[in-house]
């Protein structure tokens, strides 16, 4: 079987990591964002999987070329050399997907959740339709793509985009799967999936819902990413609760790269995810945080809701908070406090940042 | 043979200072781990022909002034009495009233200090210059310089540079007059209270051509700068003994911070047992492994420091608690508080700009542009601040129990 991933362009919402980085390599929770998809997908019985990039990265290719390996699969990627919408990159891709008469999935890079492959394909095959869209309840729908559908039959009805009444609280969650016979409908130019090409199948009667048990997160923004790294932890915490670490001085959810290194007297968590050689001096306090590989906390710091970027130096009595995000070596100096900063890469901070800003 | 009066004023005078002047008069907040007082009586108590030292101001007597005053006496072996005005009688009447307390015993002279001033007290050098100028009743007032801008907060002092006689005198005038200030810190003879007296009848007078409207504007209140420095320029009776040594005014709490500060460096000289690797620290303190303390603190008796505590530019009162982790810059933490683990106290300085060697602390107003200035963060006595929060840029009246973050607010 084969998948698409929407992996987009330069991942503006995500800077100033995806200035270093490109999206999809980011660690999520100790682990690369599409790597959570990819091996999930493998399991399903995914053995071709396609990239659709509009910005090409030597970065991603070698790590591709490097998962190929290790997975056993084949990974392409697909470059669009200009803007093809929503819809376009399969056009694109069309070759490679047509090749044989089993279904296709479809993802956007930046969804998180416990991935239903299995149960999408199941569900897919027995509607025996052209297309299967996930669904998922979210509190606030008209921040997203809202999908009418009859509830027993899950067939869909309409789309409402960001709409501005309740009409429903299920939203699309960005995961799909297709027949093969729907890419005729598609053209190679710029094309809204949502605008141009669902409308057109749910009135055709070809468009059907799933809905997705348990957490759904898009994380393609830093507090969503933190809110994300919460709900994924949770899950840990449910389903492999080994992989999480315990004892005192550990609070809730934690995840530690078995590398990483943390001095005396620190408290860690609720819900924090420790990269690689990370390491922490004595009297930390960490809450609600990524810190990415390499990074350094220096002793007696306080930090809530931030992530913390690779390589990167806190100081000694620093409090960060607020969903600051540090990018790639940034040097925060002893006894700031940071507030809600968004720092670029390789930079010093020497002066507290008490209101939200930009550190350029 | 000598004397000194101190004028202490009285609770309704340094609201700047509150909430720290509700729990204790301001002239005996300490400043440099001793109480603001202490250092003039010690400056006074170093003269050797300076027989009494007079404290005049309109607190009623309680205990905390008495405590103080009989310590001193034992201190620094000399006669301290506090002489309690009536009503609030200004720096020049208050002295007027108790002329006959002063000149008992026929002082050749007296100095007169306000309480409120930081200061190197040139004591000895202010005598000299007094034999040196004029004639033998000249007054002497000790000067400093200021910038052009700053100078418009205090009392400016024109002067003649070959004599040093004061030519002219304005206090807190609108409009630039001179960049030398009065330092609040005097040396008059018995000759003076003529001048005043003078004033008095000259004011009695008045008050019968008017009505007797408000109750505070009485004949008694006499102003020295306003009411008779003014009066004395340029009569070849008043001089001024420039100083570059340091000095400053202690209104605000945040100058609190700023005066320890002058005062510790000075310690290296004077107190060096005072002094204990970059901290003050007096007995009783009870400090744990691994802490940071300095530059500028002062650290009250029977505090308790956690691990990993940092402390920067700041005063620690008494009897306080700062848990692990826990840092504290540019704060005064009141008597008793607590402050929770991995919380941050943190204010704002309002130093005078280092590079300008004529800056003083700025006095600021509260509010500016309906915001809270920034500023030191003062906690009054008996506050608890619970961990991991942070307190930033705010002052938290005693007797309170925080249970979140605040910035840049007044908590009551």
């Amino acid at each position: 079987m084969k998948a698409l991933i929407l992996v987009g362009g330069y991942g503006t919402r995500l800077r100033p990591l995806t200035l270093t980085v490109p999206k999809p390599l980011v660690e999520f929770c100790n682990k690369p964002i599409l790597l959570h998809q990819v091996e999930a997908l493998v399991k399903a019985g995914v053995r071709h999987v396609i990239l659709a990039v509009s910005y090409m990265s030597e970065l991603l290719e070698r790590e591709m070329r490097a998962q190929e390996q290790r997975l056993g699969i084949k990974i392409s990627l697909s470059h669009e050399k200009e803007p093809l919408g929503t819809a376009g990159p399969l056009a694109l891709a069309r070759e490679l997907l047509t090749d044989n008469e089993e279904p296709f999935f479809v993802l956007n890079s930046d969804v998180i959740c416990d991935f239903p492959f299995d149960d999408m394909l199941r569900f897919h095959q027995q509607q025996g339709r052209e297309g299967t869209i996930v669904v998922t309840k979210v509190e606030e729908p008209s921040k997203y793509g809202v999908v009418v559908y009859e509830g027993d039959t899950g067939r869909i009805h309409r789309f409402v985009e960001k709409p501005q009444v309740f009409v429903s609280n299920k939203i699309n969650a960005g995961m799909y799967i297709f027949s093969p016979a729907m890419l005729r409908r598609i053209q190679l130019r710029p094309t809204s999936i949502e605008k141009e090409i669902f409308p057109v199948m749910a009135e055709e009667g070809h468009l059907y819902a799933m809905e997705l048990q348990g957490f759904w997160m898009d994380i393609g923004q830093p507090k969503d990413f933190l809110t994300g790294m919460c709900m994924y932890l949770q899950s840990v915490r449910q389903q492999a609760p080994e992989r999480l670490r315990s004892g005192p001085g550990f609070l809730g959810n934690v995840l530690v790269d078995p590398t990483a290194v943390i001095g005396e007297n620190c408290t860690i968590g609720p819900n924090v995810t420790i990269g690689a050689g990370v390491v922490l001096e004595d009297g930390v306090r960490v809450k609600r945080c990524t810190v990415l590989k390499g990074a350094h906390i220096r002793s007696h710091s306080w930090l809530e809701s931030c992530i913390v970027g690779w390589s990167s130096s806190v100081g000694q009595w620093v409090r960060m908070e607020n969903v600051t995000v540090l990018g790639e070596d940034v040097i925060v100096n002893d006894e700031l406090y940071i507030n809600g900063a968004n720092v670029l890469p390789h930079k010093s901070i020497a002066d507290s940042v008490p209101e939200p800003r930009i550190i350029m | 043979m000598l004397k000194a009066v101190i004028l202490i004023g009285g609770p309704q005078k340094g609201t700047r200072f509150r909430p720290l002047s509700f729990e204790v008069p301001k002239p005996l907040f300490p400043v440099a781990g001793v109480p603001m007082l202490q250092h003039h009586i010690e400056a006074c108590s170093k003269l050797p022909n300076m027989k009494e030292i007079l404290l005049i101001g309109f607190y009623q007597p309680n205990e905390e002034i008495n405590r103080f005053l009989s310590c001193a006496q034992q201190d620094f072996k000399i006669s301290i009495r506090y002489l309690q005005e009536y009503a609030a009688l200004g720096t020049g009447g208050g002295i007027y009233h108790f002329r006959d307390q002063i000149l008992s015993g026929s002082p050749e002279a007296f100095f007169v200090m306000n309480a409120d001033v930081c200061s190197e007290f040139p004591l000895p050098e202010m005598l000299d210059f007094q034999k040196e100028h004029g004639d033998a009743y000249s007054f002497v007032i000790l000067g400093t310089t200021a910038n052009r801008k700053q100078s418009l907060n205090y009392g400016c002092i024109v002067e003649n540079e070959q004599t040093d006689e004061v030519l002219h005198y304005v206090e807190k005038p609108s409009t630039f007059v001179s960049d030398i200030i009065n330092c609040g810190i005097y040396l008059f003879t018995p000759e003076i209270f003529q001048h005043i007296g003078t004033v008095f009848q000259k004011n009695q007078q008045d008050m019968l051509l008017e009505e007797q409207s408000n109750g505070w504007h009485r004949a008694e209140v006499i102003r020295l700068e306003q009411d008779i420095f003014t009066a004395l320029a340029g009569q070849g009776k008043l001089y001024v003994y420039k100083t570059d040594r340091f000095w400053s005014q202690i209104k605000s709490a945040g100058s609190a911070i700023y005066a320890s500060r002058l005062y510790l460096n000075q310690y290296h000289t004077t107190h060096p047992e005072r002094l204990a690797t970059n901290r003050e620290g007096g007995p009783k303190t009870r400090v744990g492994t691994v802490d940071v303390l300095g530059p500028n603190v002062s650290i009250g008796t029977g505090v308790t420091i956690g691990a990993g505590v940092r402390v920067r530019e700041s005063i620690i009162l008494h009897g306080a608690t700062l848990q692990d982790h826990s840092c504290v810059l540019n704060s005064i933490v009141g008597w008793g508080s607590t402050i929770g683990k991995w919380a941050r106290v943190e204010g704002t300085p309002s130093d005078p700009n280092p590079n300008d060697p004529y800056a003083k602390i700025d006095s600021e107003t509260l509010f500016r542009d309906g915001k809270l200035t920034p500023s030191i963060t003062i906690l009054g006595c008996n506050v608890n601040i619970p961990s991991e929060v942070i307190i930033l840029n705010s002052i938290v009246l005693p007797h309170k129990d925080l249970n979140r973050s605040f910035k840049n607010q007044i908590i009551l």
